[in-house]
């Protein structure tokens, strides 16, 4: 028992020192503004996928196509890629053809710049504009089932393929801005994404270990949802998380935000659909 | 009883020989509302849960379970069975109101 008392002092001690270095770090830091502009965010040296800062029990079943309940969505835009939508009744199999051909891969180059509007697409996006235009058929609402479900099968299809999205170009205002959205503290903790996802990467925040925030795994399962989710999702859970303000989905500093994300992870494989806590 | 067309996964090999140890693997996507949250109202929200998962095969029921409020949404089931003869293997899941969600995956026996 003197065992336990003396396991349990230090790390008390320890727990008072991390509270007084947080106090502390309240007051000394005085000019945030100047630090978020010192910080110049760049990609990992080490690039890892999400799913390893998971538990081994979730990259098990993420990895497990039998068990991933993420498949229970996939398996459903499977389906609606080929059901008729709009007037005259059009599939999306209708022009593409088989998906497993005509869009293997594709998801891992989204989110892009769309050539006609100029605007930035996320597959999301992508899909919306495709109903609109093509199907004549009423946009997919932010994480209702039809549009998980598509976003969910589109991006598994590119599972595997390694990310790669453009920064140059039509793109580059977009990645500016996604860079700023990363790197500026934000919120009622006065945060920025940077200081947890680039500088804090593996240490723990509460029972989580921080991730690089990289986005492969996305539309993902996750148990706290006890559902499939956006990525827009999981990023409106972080501006929570600091206390900022949750934007709307598909709102221009979340997609620009997610280009910048993808670019951080360029050339990393997708693993969609993935598992997380 | 009603028959409810829900999204199902079931992973298991088409062919087996005889006597072979086969796994199976089972998901439903279900909500598994537990009866003891709240809305915005204050109303609770209704009880709503897969209760069973029964299977068949080979003129016997080769598995079940009884899932409760504390089984978690999209409920997955996995277990093992010995093949025995060609024929289909039914899957029934059973809802808190008695419908019903039917699978059925036909096994070759060589």
């Amino acid at each position: 028992m003197t065992g336990s008392v003396h396991t349990v002092a230090p790390r008390i001690a320890a727990g008072a020192a991390v509270m007084t270095a947080v106090i502390l770090s309240l007051f000394t830091d005085t000019a945030p503004e100047a630090q978020s502009v010192a910080h110049t965010s760049s990609r990992p040296n080490v690039v890892r996928q999400g799913s390893s800062f998971q538990s081994t029990a979730t990259q098990v079943l993420q990895a497990d196509d039998g068990a991933n309940p993420a498949m229970l969505w996939v398996e459903q835009g499977q389906k609606l890629w080929a059901e008729p939508a709009g007037t005259p009744s059009k599939s999306c199999a209708g022009c593409h053809g088989d998906a497993t051909a005509a869009m293997a891969g594709r998801a891992a180059r989204y989110p892009q710049v769309d050539p006609g509007t100029g605007k930035l697409l996320n597959i999301e996006g992508r899909i919306n504009r495709c109903r609109m235009e093509h199907q004549n058929a009423p946009a997919l609402a932010y994480e209702s089932q039809d549009l998980l479900s598509l976003t969910a099968y589109l991006s598994f299809l590119a599972r595997g393929v390694a990310r790669d999205v453009r920064i140059d170009g039509p793109a580059a205002p977009f990645f500016a801005s996604g860079r700023a959205f990363f790197t500026t503290r934000q919120g009622q903790l006065n945060l920025s994404c940077a200081q947890c996802h680039d500088d804090s990467v593996g240490r723990k925040l509460r029972g989580d270990t921080i991730s690089q925030g990289q986005t492969g795994g996305w539309p993902g399962y996750r148990f706290e949802w006890q559902s499939i989710g956006s990525l827009h999702r999981r990023l409106r859970a972080c501006s929570l998380g600091v206390r900022a303000e949750i934007l709307d989905y598909g709102s221009p500093d979340y997609l620009a935000l997610e280009l910048y994300l993808a670019w951080r992870a360029n050339d990393l494989p997708l693993e969609a659909p993935g598992v997380r806590r | 009883m009603t028959e409810i067309k829900r999204p199902t996964r079931i992973s298991m090999p088409q062919s087996a020989k005889r006597g072979e140890v086969i796994e199976i693997k089972t998901l439903i996507q279900h909500e598994m509302e537990t009866g003891y949250r709240r809305d915005a109202q204050g109303k609770t929200v209704p009880r709503d849960i897969i209760q069973r998962l029964s299977v068949q095969y080979d003129r016997a029921e080769i598995f079940s379970a009884e899932t409760f409020t504390g089984v978690s949404a999209n409920p997955y089931l996995a277990f093992s069975t010995i093949a025995t003869a060609t024929g289909d293997i039914v899957f029934t899941w059973t809802d808190l109101a008695g419908a019903t969600t039917t699978e059925i995956r036909k096994l070759t026996v060589t």
